[in-house]
């Protein structure tokens, strides 16, 4: 559609009309949010419900430092740290498995299999870590299992997408190659296609081990193991001694692989 | 399959490098199995299998009457309303965070080094942010649930603080990628730090700060689902709920609301950020 220049100032007007009304719209949905909640301010604002929360502060004050109460807590740090990582190895291998039926690798590929992988691949992903904890422990049972499954679960469906979407960009060239001479596609994706894409296999497979390692330290609230577990027990109990301990712990393994992420990407980034 | 190509000459030469990485892989997985406790075999025995099943079978029909599509429906504007409730606490939270952190608006670095007063805020301010963001919100909403009792309060302000670190750390980041000279060439002439912002570093950036804002906001719908778990109200709790009492019906109910709602979360916010980007 072609315009005259002189009608372009009234179509402005009308795109930024449209802006306008967006904004609108959502200064709208926030003031209802506000309305609807009726939020306890004032519970949370007054003085004595500020002294409540100064006391329940100072509480924290000074952390169990006990060798015992430390090791036990080094002992969930790693349990966390193995949850988050086999969780994500777990992971990397079925969102493999999941990506080749869930892409299209070539022209003449019919890929029937590919809307129903990408549904389940979507399912997986759109449930949180901590939900599909919620209901694994009802199979599982309380413990570091059933948060390593959760992770599991959940990144299955986020790398997956991300694995059938390289092996969907890889170059044709080699794969056909192998097709043309009667290769069987097992063996063209293990020498022509996964050779190609493993660069990025590893690196979106350590870029959700990260998002992992932060998910894994609060899956225990519900139960299912590591920090996040000793965190709610003992808050739960209101030993809060004992919950500031494991807080630093868990603050220091978070600010631990944010520093690291930091680091290593200044280095690939040089 | 092709016969012809599996002569002795055309072995794989990486063949035993694979295998050793295999194994020392193996090597290094065994303390993972054992300190996660993974025992799928333990899934699999007669008790929790029978019990497994009993859960999965009840999944089917999804529970549909009335009056509980109603408390549905109540319940996810009210995950919606925490999580933008929550995220506009947030950005009041952040704009003054990043506009005090942003190296951008330093009058002092236009001549050499920022001064020593200036850098200390700055640095200051920055750290905040990144403390108020290193706790995970679910840790916050446990500590609030605490001090004002379960309900919805505890939940916007978890996301409120935990957002607002992430938020303002990233908008400083944002203002500071952009080109200096628009910013500098006004602070030089004299403006103010607010009108330079206003007339320089916005305009470059405000698209890109809108879309964050707005991607932000579909994970805080995500979240705000998952501190209902802890007691913040809306879908979460209700889902907490119908799964500690095995009532299958209602998981899926809620799990398909749910992943609806996602999946809504995110056509919308593709096209807000279309139509304001």
């Amino acid at each position: 559609m072609s315009l005259k220049p002189r009608f372009t100032s009234t179509v402005m007007a009308r795109g930024r009309c449209k802006a306008c009304w967006v904004t609108s719209g959502i200064l709208l949905v926030i003031l209802l949010s506000f309305w609807s909640l009726n939020l306890q301010w004032r519970e949370f604002l007054a003085p004595d419900a500020m002294l409540k929360m100064g006391q329940f502060l100072m509480g924290f004050f000074p952390p169990e430092t006990s060798p015992a109460f430390l090791a036990k807590t080094w002992t969930a740090l790693l349990e966390t740290l193995a949850m988050s990582a086999l969780g994500t190895l777990l992971a990397a291998l079925g969102g493999l498995m999941l990506a080749l039926p869930a892409s299209k690798t070539h022209a003449d590929d019919s890929a029937r299999a590919k809307p129903v992988v990408r549904l389940v691949l979507n399912a997986l992903r759109s449930v949180p870590e901590l939900v599909w904890a919620s209901l694994l422990l009802i199979a599982a049972g309380l413990g570091p299992f059933p948060g390593t499954l959760a992770l599991a679960l959940h990144t299955t469906g986020v790398l997956g997408r991300l694995f059938a979407e390289s092996i969907e960009n890889a170059a044709p060239g080699p794969a056909f190659a192998l097709r043309v001479r009667g290769v069987g596609e097992m063996r063209i994706f293990l020498y022509a296609t996964l050779p190609q894409i493993w660069p990025q296999v590893i690196s979106y497979t350590l870029y959700r081990w990260e998002n992992n390692i932060r998910a894994a330290a609060v899956l225990g609230v519900v139960g299912a193991g590591g920090l996040g577990q000793m965190l709610s027990y003992h808050l739960g109990l209101f030993q809060m001694r004992e919950t500031s301990t494991v807080l630093i712990g868990m603050i220091a393994l978070v600010a631990l692989v944010d520093g690291l992420s930091y680091v290593s990407r200044r280095w690939l980034d040089r | 399959m092709a016969a012809g190509l599996t002569f002795p000459a055309l072995r794989d030469p990486a063949a035993t490098g694979r295998l050793g990485a295999l194994l020392v892989l193996a090597v290094l997985l065994w303390p993972l199995l054992v300190w996660t406790e993974f025992k799928p075999w333990e899934l699999l025995d007669a008790r929790s299998l029978k019990s497994t099943g009993k859960f999965l079978s009840s999944f089917v029909p999804a529970r549909h009457d009335a009056e509980f599509l109603t408390l549905m429906a109540k319940e996810t504007w009210r995950t919606v309303a925490i999580a933008t409730a929550g995220l506009s606490l947030a950005f009041v939270l952040a704009v003054p965070l990043a506009l005090l952190s942003t190296a951008r608006l330093s009058i002092s670095s236009l001549t050499g080094r920022m001064a020593a007063w200036p850098y200390g805020l700055r640095q200051a301010a920055r750290w905040l942010a990144i403390v108020l963001r290193s706790v995970p919100e679910l840790v916050w909403a446990l500590i609030f649930v605490r001090v004002v009792g379960l309900g919805p309060t505890s939940g916007v302000i978890a996301i409120a603080i935990a957002y607002g670190g992430m938020l303002g750390k990233v908008y400083a980041e944002i203002l500071e990628a952009g080109d200096a000279a628009p910013t500098q060439a006004l602070l030089r002439n004299g403006a103010g730090r607010l009108q330079a912002f206003f007339y320089a570093t916005l305009p470059q950036c405000g698209s890109e700060l809108v879309s964050y804002t707005v991607y932000r906001w579909e994970c805080a719908i995500r979240s705000s689902v998952v501190l209902g778990f802890v007691g913040a109200g809306g879908l979460g709790q209700q889902l907490d709920t119908a799964a500690k009492m095995f009532s299958g019906g209602e998981v899926s109910t809620i799990l398909i609301i749910f992943m609806g709602l996602v999946a809504l979360a995110d056509r919308l916010s593709a096209w807000l950020r279309k139509a304001l980007g």
